[in-house]
């Protein structure tokens, strides 16, 4: 990796010379070796520094910039998964393409809905989790700990179990419904239910884990803002109006984003919720996804080039959104 | 602040814990009952997936659906164990998630430490495309690096796996949070004057200064990357060379398939990470904490 150190040796001092000093000749090697050292140190300090990160940037070129710029490079040509290293150029038809067919604007929609129910209830519930948790409470540890099992529970493993507590004849949910005299639910085939169950899965998963960030943001604010904010009158309802959610807006950003980012890569679910119809996302396509729609495109239909296009579509889309919520923010802050 | 031996938590702003917004208040009844509720969907399923592990599939789709324990745990397990190929997969998976949180746990911390406590040109906009990288999701980089793997015919290998997950902005950027506040200036610069260079500087100050944080992210990165499944579904093959989470995959094909030895493979599947979750839990609440605020 980076150049090899021996033991370097202190920074000659100037005119440090110490005590009991030795005959000149030696002295004058003396002086050579520490001068020599001392470059070696000053090198070792002005350097090493770079070859500390640079680890990380090679890999992540490697990994990360240099597929995704050549993603859009693969995107104008036509790549088969058959071989995967022969590639024709084609210009903008693999885009074309795709906004020419259905299947990608309903995996476009359900990709926006499934998103939408799966992000909003989920970090509204963790920030009330989260307050609640903010008060003083006996073995609070364990709620904590207990929040987090979904988090260490695998996408497969989730989704299995909750395709088994979704089942349309003998699953647990539907029973549970009908104490309330609600019928029983097609949730793999009816388009809204089946897209409430799969984002369920990611609600289950997330929650707890949003609900601790959003805890810890809670405990980093100045008490002090709250004992001012009662002074003046403010109920507790108030306090977390005008104190909670504005200290916590950074956080609320910071976890909007990532879930956003999230939302548009759901896969794994929808693909294990009918493994049966699998890439399709139901029979219907009811709740394919985006992720699950590249999939398709690339590893059963076998059109990498397509898959790349939709690729570089989705990260256009992150692109944009990630810039209107930059300028809602830049908003936000300049209005209070 | 002295370095503690202990993983710290959000909560060493210094403040009296009675003094918290809201803590000077003990929750209510109310507050009990919905922690009661959310732990207890929180729980659920997972319980659930071993009462119906237990079970044979004729006993499992019946109304009302079972609460209670079967007879047929050892006996699912065992099945599931061999048809899935779990045994070879816990190997695979164990390899790939371990050398992943190795990997990164050493790469962030070093690069953590110069971004924390080393002054060079070029910095702060370093750090900055850190950050910007955490915004790209990894997902959108795969088909180039299905057509890598398929050029250097690595289809089935578990180094196609490893390579692209040891890239982990997060490990850099929590590690350099924590290094902020948990290395005193004072320590580097007197090993300095003692004339140690910068790699006898990492391994005798920054990296036990660091371990707590280093065993957090480590378990953070262990859990993720034994988590993972798209890239791994699309590189490695169910029968061939699995990791878990591509083996459970291959459990729900099949119309008429066994669903007591599905959730017997999903329970083998996830049993690992929730016993580390048993032991270290309280950890990596903290470590998530820890993380999660901005220094």
């Amino acid at each position: 990796m980076a150049t090899r150190h021996d033991t370097a040796a202190p920074p000659a001092k100037e005119g440090g010379a110490a005590p009991g000093r030795p005959p000149a000749a030696a002295a004058d090697a003396e002086q050579l070796r520490r001068a020599r050292l001392s470059r070696r140190w000053q090198r070792d300090k002005r350097w090493s520094p770079y070859a500390f990160v640079s680890p990380f940037f090679l890999l992540f070129v490697a990994f990360g910039l240099f597929p995704l710029l050549y993603t859009g490079w693969a995107s104008l040509h036509q790549v088969e998964l058959t071989s995967p290293t022969d590639m024709t150029w084609v210009g903008m038809r693999n885009y074309t393409r795709i906004f020419g067919d259905d299947f990608f604007w309903n995996a476009a929609k359900n990709t926006l809905t499934i998103g939408i129910i799966s992000t909003v209830p989920q970090l509204m519930m963790a920030m009330g989790l989260a307050h609640i948790l903010n008060y003083k409470l006996r073995a609070s540890t364990f709620y904590r700990v207990a929040m987090l099992a979904p988090y260490a529970t695998s996408i497969a493993a989730a989704s299995l179990v909750f395709v088994l507590l979704f089942g349309r004849d003998y699953g647990m949910i539907n029973w549970a419904l009908h104490f309330g005299g609600i019928d029983a639910v097609d949730w793999q085939n009816d388009k809204w239910p089946s897209q409430i169950a799969v984002s369920t899965i990611v609600i289950w998963r997330w929650t707890g884990y949003n609900a601790l960030i959003y805890l810890a943001a809670m405990q980093a604010i100045p008490q002090d803002l709250y004992e001012s904010a009662a002074l003046d009158g403010a109920s507790r309802w108030k306090q977390f109006l005008h104190v909670t959610l504005p200290s916590l807006r950074p956080t609320i950003l910071f976890t909007v984003v990532v879930s956003t980012i999230g939302a548009s890569q759901v896969f794994g679910e929808p693909l294990l919720f009918d493994a049966n119809k699998g890439a399709s996302g139901g029979a219907e396509h009811q709740f394919q996804t985006l992720g699950l729609y590249l999939y398709e495109q690339g590893w059963v239909n076998q059109h990498l080039g397509r898959a790349s296009a939709i690729a570089w579509t989705m990260f256009l889309i992150l692109i944009v959104v990630g810039i209107v919520n930059y300028v809602i923010s830049r908003r936000l802050r300049a209005s209070s | 602040m002295q370095p503690e031996d202990t993983v710290p938590t959000a909560r060493r702003v210094r403040r009296p814990k009675s003094a918290r917004a809201g803590g000077q208040m003990h929750g209510g009844p109310i507050a009990y009952i919905i922690l009661a509720v959310f732990t207890i969907v929180s729980l659920f399923p997972l319980v659930w997936t071993a009462i119906a592990a237990s079970r044979d599939n004729n006993r499992l789709a019946e109304n009302p659906p079972p609460f209670v324990f079967g007879s047929n745990l050892f006996h699912n397990l065992d099945v599931a164990w061999n048809d899935a190929n779990l045994g070879k997969a816990f190997v695979n998976t164990t390899i790939v998630a371990g050398t992943s949180a190795a990997t990164i746990v050493f790469l962030s911390t070093i690069a953590g430490f110069a971004f924390a406590k080393l002054r060079f040109r070029g910095r702060g906009a370093l750090m900055l495309i850190v950050i910007g990288t955490m915004m790209v999701p990894p997902q959108l980089s795969i088909i180039p690096l299905y057509m890598m793997v398929a050029k250097l015919e690595w289809t089935d290998q578990l180094q196609s796996v490893i390579l692209p997950s040891l890239v982990s902005a997060f490990g850099v950027f929590f590690m350099r949070q924590y290094l902020t506040q948990a290395l005193p200036d004072e320590i580097i610069e007197a090993a300095r004057m003692d004339g140690a260079s910068s790699w006898r500087v990492v391994w005798h100050v920054v990296f036990p200064a660091a371990r707590p944080a280093m065993a957090v992210l480590g378990m953070l990165t262990f859990v993720q990357t034994w988590n993972d499944f798209l890239w791994p579904f699309l590189v490695l093959s169910q029968t061939g060379n699995p990791t878990v989470q591509v083996a459970l995959a291959g459990l729900g094909r099949g119309y008429t398939p066994d669903q007591s030895l599905i959730m017997a493979g999903a329970l083998l599947g996830t049993l690992p990470l929730l016993l580390v979750f048993a032991v270290f839990g309280k950890q990596i609440v903290g470590g998530i904490m820890q993380g999660a605020v901005k220094g």
